[in-house]
């Protein structure tokens, strides 16, 4: 019967890349020397950019709050560093676009030491005021969307959240961050998983990890105490397992609607880097101010997983890592499968981003792109159920209105498709380009 | 035999009785349509552009049968049709001055620096979606040619620096362009109007230079050399007023170095096409 259930923690369709952890997963969690320039984008997570609170010329320390959420869907911004506040202006992003900042020049002879307190009192805290700390602690979903995590928090009246999932797939190849931190911090991965589940009101919490991270399924397991209701789920090595809705489908063989949230099924899922920063909050006092990294990839000569502080450019990442091999050619930031390739070295490293990647020649080399041939690999592939062939074919037409009845806005744009597709079609690309079209697009004055 | 019958029976009797019903119907609720919309509707050019600002052809038809427009403000239609379409509904044509689609931005390929390479599916909007298209400028035109693609009236075609030489005898002043482009470039200009803005960049100085060769620097020369209060700086770029200052002259353009305000007089980018490649 065991056996039987194993077998369908599984979702249906996705793909099986090649995983690449290799080259970093075995190597232990290290801290980038402080650098002398800092730039923290006000807008680093979905929804309404912070509000700077600090001006030029102003001092500020490690963990100090310098900007303000500007909504309900934002959150704080910390200064990484202790220094002085350079200037607030326009600097590039990782979408290119040139965005508001708050550019920190770093003091070269404080001791960054965070100038926290003991922690907060967390049990004390009714729950709008522990949504609030979470808020402007400016923690956001840490596996790459930096959806801000409070928001998440807020449960609507007559929804009861009954289980706290907690993503450790990390299921992008390359990527090792969850899984060193799941190895290194295992307490401060269950102590954080305890606060969000006491606050959430749930009745259990349970962890999802990929098969082939035995070594983290492990350590965990060793560290939970008899009696506690925390559970490790190991999960078929397959992408997107790291999908929520595909995780959800995997552990608790429930279905996500289309247009629902996970709360809507009584669940809510979090990143194992979202749980342990709240830890880190609530228990240490630190604000987001820093985050793990992992830069891989063929092209970067000693790969690692860091502490980055948030806001160091991509630059001293990988000066760090013994620059850039020659032939490198292109720069991820992300995964390889949902991460965006950046255009310059010089945008910071942001909540989001749980790598960078570097690739040389071999790797990037556009393949030629050939007629879609019908085979229907992308259908399959597809874990949402749509029908990526047909929307490529209406976005190269520029039909965009037409893709809304092939219910184009439920793609998350996993990639699966693109990699599935044997005639190199950058499917992926195109879904995106309708959807910004379908978002964007400047309707003529009348 | 008899039931053989019946059924062709029922079914005469059931055509008979609707077909009187319609026959009163078509005596007694009958609309009377003015037969010359008809005839201006096949005279309009029937694109149903929009630019005009009513839904399709018809409507304007209808509008026009009406006396609330003047048949120039169909800006597709060619002079004849609309002295056709004025003549035949004995109105006056009216004055509409003509538009074309002028783009703020002159930064093609050997101006506008790279700083990476973009692959991937040939088109604006899914460049721009890709760290903004591999053009340090942010702003500028990504010259992949969605503007091409979406014009009606083939009158937009990318020269061989990389941006879109608009045809301003077959340019109609349809939104089509307006609407493709991603960084929201093109505008709808009269064509007496000859100074003309193409840079969109919002930095000042050596900012905007580093990232492309003919950038607006927010010099300010062109303010001081025009008509007080025709031309004013607004976000490190200027903006010619018509309504507020004295008349424009070529004068306003001469000193600025990097070609960022034009005075045009039909195409822009004319000299383009045998351009030598620029400070890059």
């Amino acid at each position: 019967m065991r056996a039987f259930r194993r077998l369908r923690r599984n979702f249906e369709h996705g793909v099986h890349p090649a995983h690449f952890k290799e080259q970093t997963a075995d190597l232990p969690i290290q801290r980038v020397p402080f650098g002398k320039d800092y730039v923290m984008p006000l807008g680093q997570h979905i929804g309404v950019p912070a509000q700077a609170i600090v001006t030029a010329g102003e001092r500020v320390t490690r963990g100090q709050l310098i900007a303000e959420p500007g909504g309900f869907v934002s959150t704080g911004l910390h200064s990484p560093v202790t220094g002085t506040v350079r200037e607030i202006g326009d600097f590039r992003g990782v979408d290119g676009r040139f965005a508001p900042a708050i550019a920190i020049e770093a003091d070269a002879f404080a001791t960054q030491q965070v100038d926290a307190g003991d922690g907060i009192d967390w049990e004390a805290l009714s729950l709008e005021e522990f949504i609030k700390a979470v808020q402007m602690a400016g923690i956001v979903g840490m596996g790459g969307a930096a959806f801000p995590a409070h928001v998440k928090l807020s449960v609507p009246d007559g929804v009861t959240i009954r289980h706290l999932l907690i993503n450790g797939a990390e299921c992008e190849p390359y990527l090792t961050t969850d899984h060193r931190l799941m190895l290194e911090r295992p307490e401060a991965l269950l102590e954080g998983a305890e606060i969000m589940r006491q606050k959430l009101g749930a009745e259990e919490t349970v962890i999802g990890i990929e098969a082939n991270k035995p070594d983290a399924i492990k350590i965990i397991q060793q560290h939970i105490a008899p009696g506690d209701p925390v559970r490790v789920v190991p999960l078929k090595v397959k992408y997107p397992q790291g999908a929520e809705k595909m995780m959800i489908k995997s552990v608790f063989n429930v279905e996500v609607p289309a247009g629902q949230l996970p709360r809507d099924v009584g669940v809510n899922v979090n990143n194992v880097g979202t749980i342990v920063a709240i830890a880190d909050y609530f228990l240490r006092g630190i604000p987001l101010i820093e985050r793990v990294v992992t830069v891989a990839g063929p092209g970067v000569t000693y790969p690692a997983n860091l502490i980055v502080p948030l806001g160091t450019p991509v630059r001293d990442v990988v000066k760090f890592c013994g620059g850039l091999k020659p032939g490198t050619r292109e720069m991820i930031m992300g995964g390889p499968m949902m991460g965006r390739p950046i255009a310059s070295l010089d945008v910071p490293i942001l909540k989001g981003c749980s790598g960078v990647l570097v690739f040389t020649e071999a790797e990037t080399a556009r393949r030629k792109e050939y007629p879609c041939i019908s085979c229907g690999r992308c259908l399959e592939a597809c874990p949402y159920f749509l029908n990526p062939s047909r929307l490529a074919r209406l976005s190269k037409a520029r039909m965009f209105d037409e893709m809304k009845a092939y219910n184009v806005f439920d793609c998350v744009e996993c990639g699966c498709c693109t990699f599935a597709c044997p005639s190199n079609i950058p499917i992926v690309q195109l879904i995106r380009t309708a959807k910004d079209d379908l978002t964007h697009r400047k309707e003529p004055d009348a | 035999m008899n039931s053989l019958l019946v059924a062709p029976a029922i079914m005469v009797g059931i055509g008979l009785f609707f077909g009187t019903i319609l026959a009163i119907a078509q005596r007694f609720l009958k609309v009377d349509e003015d037969p010359r919309i008809e005839v201006t509707n096949e005279l309009l050019p029937g694109t149903n552009c929009g630019a005009c600002g009513q839904p399709g052809c018809l409507p304007f038809a209808e509008k026009l049968v009406a006396g609330t427009v003047d048949p120039s403000q169909c800006t597709v239609s060619t002079k004849e049709n609309i002295e056709q379409i004025a003549e035949f509904l004995e109105v006056d044509a009216g004055s509409q001055e003509k538009l074309v689609s002028r783009l703020r931005c002159n930064g093609g390929g050997l101006q506008a620096h790279q700083i990476a390479e973009y692959q991937g599916f040939e088109g604006c909007r899914a460049a721009a979606m890709v760290s903004g298209g591999g053009k340090g400028c942010s702003w500028g035109c990504l010259g992949l040619g969605d503007c091409e693609v979406a014009c009606t009236f083939d009158a937009i075609h990318m020269n061989k620096n990389g941006l879109p030489q608009v045809d301003t005898e077959k340019c109609r002043a349809c939104p089509d362009c307006v609407a493709a482009c991603p960084r929201d470039l093109f505008e709808l200009v009269p064509l007496s109007q000859n100074l003309f803005v193409q840079c969109n960049i919002p930095l000042a100085g050596e900012a905007a230079t580093q990232l492309c060769s003919v950038a607006c620097d927010a010099c300010g020369k062109c303010v001081a050399d025009a008509a007080p209060g025709l031309i004013r700086m607004e976000n490190n770029l200027p903006v010619i007023d018509y309504s507020a200052g004295g008349p424009a002259a070529p004068e306003a353009v001469f000193r600025c170095a990097t070609r960022s305000i034009v005075w045009l007089e039909g195409e822009q980018f004319q000299d383009q096409e045998s351009r030598k490649a620029g400070g890059v």
